[in-house]
């Protein structure tokens, strides 16, 4: 529990590295947790080949949702959309570290479900593509 | 009888319990439900132990005392409201069923395209979403008294509104995030002035004030009995006899008929007209016998007791730096302190409290236009009851500065 506001947590939250838009893009999705009001969009810009070359958050919300983006788009860059596909609940739990109830589950898979919405090309987000 | 703090905690077992982190709870969310006293925990277990049967027209020993204890209950929750008589209670799920009903039921039959329903921009979604479903369905219009940057509502803008003949005006009489007291006597004399009836929103009213709906002049009342020390799954609708008489009624099958044929059926008469088939009986009773404990202690001494605690979390929580505070001072509240801690997210806080123990919400409260309205798209809520203490509110001060210092 104590773990849940590690230091990387609170750093990444109060200073993000990948916070802010991207212009051009070539795929941009955003999404809210109606629960706690969190909004995240993420922007890609993606080579020929399939791959992300850079990426951007912004929105807002609790440490965890926004800390949880940032710590994605690190780890996203590079990665092909199809491997971005394969991506679940596990890989964003690992990259925080921290075990999550299911309230706060919501907020640090905020970021994922956006994150495949866009890469997928969905009208709309659904808590499928984060299981 | 002394109003006891200490005493009346004892009442409740759950607060007691202590939490997974070993903190003893410290329960600050009662504006979102109240904790329940062993009486009324007992008289929905003595229901089931010795009296459950189906009420109404059964015969049997069970059948006819569960009978007497569900409509025993409604005489309590009449008096207690100062409702002329029983068959103006109506048992709903909740307040938002009450609203709802009071929608589909009155409104429906009684709205024509283009009349008016005034609103206020401080309503929970209870008292929002009921009207937008109408406006779509019968073109309806809607209009919203404005709330000023104190927390209260503009009245001249509301009196303004009324010179457009609204049909209705609909309004809760304590906000469930600023905790503002609204002036519902003037505000319903000058509705019926305009040729308008009135819908209150008691859900936080009711159980921390005393409420007198003859004296409001009120044509509906809704509340749930699970925020006022009784169990949840049952409401009130308090409806006017005469607007009630006149109204179609609301859910159709058993209970609320007197006569049916293959194509056709007689209603029932009130209150048994709105409540179809069977309903939450040892609900019923949880909250009658709710009623009986707020009235043993009294609610001017409840009121006394919760402006006591507001007044000092209020005065607590502005000292903390950073922090913002929403609504009007305390004369013009109930027991509620929503906040922003500067920088930190709701969430956060609210998680970092329950570290401790302490038990506060965080989110939009249902009230998501009243915090785009001041720009936020949440707070957090310490909320107060007849159970709160001081001690409790210095345990959330300090818990504030903890949550600063995690994050600076």
């Amino acid at each position: 529990m104590d773990d849940l506001y590690r230091e990387v947590i609170i750093e990444h939250y109060k200073n993000p590295g990948y916070r802010g838009k991207l212009d051009p893009h070539n795929i941009s999705f955003a999404d809210n947790n109606p629960l706690c009001g969190d909004h995240i969009q993420i922007d890609l810009r993606v080579s020929a080949e399939g791959i992300v070359t850079d990426a951007r958050f912004d929105g807002h919300g609790c440490a965890i949702s926004q800390a949880s983006a940032d710590l994605l788009l690190e780890t996203v860059i590079g990665k092909s959309l199809d491997e971005i596909k394969l991506l679940n609940k596990n890989d964003v739990l690992e990259i925080l570290g921290i075990d999550l109830g299911p309230v706060r589950l919501k907020c640090a898979l905020l970021s994922l479900k956006v994150l495949k919405a866009g890469v997928y090309g969905l009208g709309e987000a659904n808590d499928d593509l984060v299981e | 009888m002394k109003f006891d703090v200490v005493e009346i905690r004892k009442d409740f077992p759950i607060l007691e319990r202590e939490t997974q982190s070993g903190a003893r709870v410290i329960y600050l969310d009662s504006t979102a439900t109240s904790q329940k006293p062993t009486s009324v925990i007992e008289a929905m277990n003595q229901y089931y132990r010795r009296s459950n049967a189906n009420i109404h027209r059964g015969v049997h020993t069970l059948a006819e005392e569960a009978t007497a204890l569900y409509e025993g209950a409604r005489e309590k929750i009449a008096k207690f409201i100062n409702a002329s008589a029983a068959r103006e209670i109506i048992y709903t799920r909740n307040t938002t069923e009450s609203i709802n009903l009071a929608a589909y039921a009155w409104a429906r039959a009684n709205l024509k395209p283009g009349d008016l329903v005034i609103l206020t921009e401080m309503e929970h979604h209870s008292n929002l979403v009921p009207w937008q479903i109408l406006q779509a369905e019968k073109n309806i219009e809607l209009d919203f008294i404005p709330v000023t940057e104190d927390g209260t509502l503009d009245l001249d803008a509301y009196k303004a509104l009324l010179g457009r003949s609204p049909k209705l005006v609909a309004f809760t009489h304590m906000s469930n995030v600023l905790g503002t007291i609204n002036p519902a006597q003037e505000m319903i004399r000058l509705a019926h002035e305009a040729g308008a009836l009135a819908l209150v929103d008691g859900a936080q009213s009711v159980p921390h004030l005393k409420v007198d709906v003859q004296a409001l002049d009120a044509d509906f009342y809704a509340f749930s009995a699970h925020k006022m020390c009784g169990p949840t799954g049952i409401g009130v609708l308090y409806g006017k006899a005469a607007v009630l008489e006149a109204m179609p009624p609301f859910l159709g099958g058993g209970d609320m008929i007197k006569e049916v044929k293959l194509r056709s059926f007689r209603a029932n008469t009130l209150p048994h007209k709105f409540e179809a088939g069977t309903p939450a009986i040892a609900e019923a009773i949880g909250f009658g016998a709710a009623v009986d404990y707020l009235s043993q202690i009294g609610m001017e001494a409840i009121a006394a007791h919760e402006h006591e605690i507001t007044s000092y979390a209020l005065e607590r929580l502005e000292e903390i730096p950073g922090v913002k505070l929403f609504g009007p001072s305390a004369d013009k509240k109930g027991g509620v302190a929503a906040f922003i801690l500067d920088g930190i997210h709701p969430h956060d806080v609210a998680q970092i409290l329950d570290r401790d123990g302490i038990a506060v919400r965080a989110g939009h409260h249902c009230a998501q236009p009243l915090h785009e309205k001041f720009g936020i798209p949440a707070t957090s809520r310490a909320s107060f009851y007849l159970y709160s203490t001081k001690e409790e509110v210095d345990l959330l001060v300090n818990g504030i500065y903890k949550v600063k210092a995690l994050f600076n």
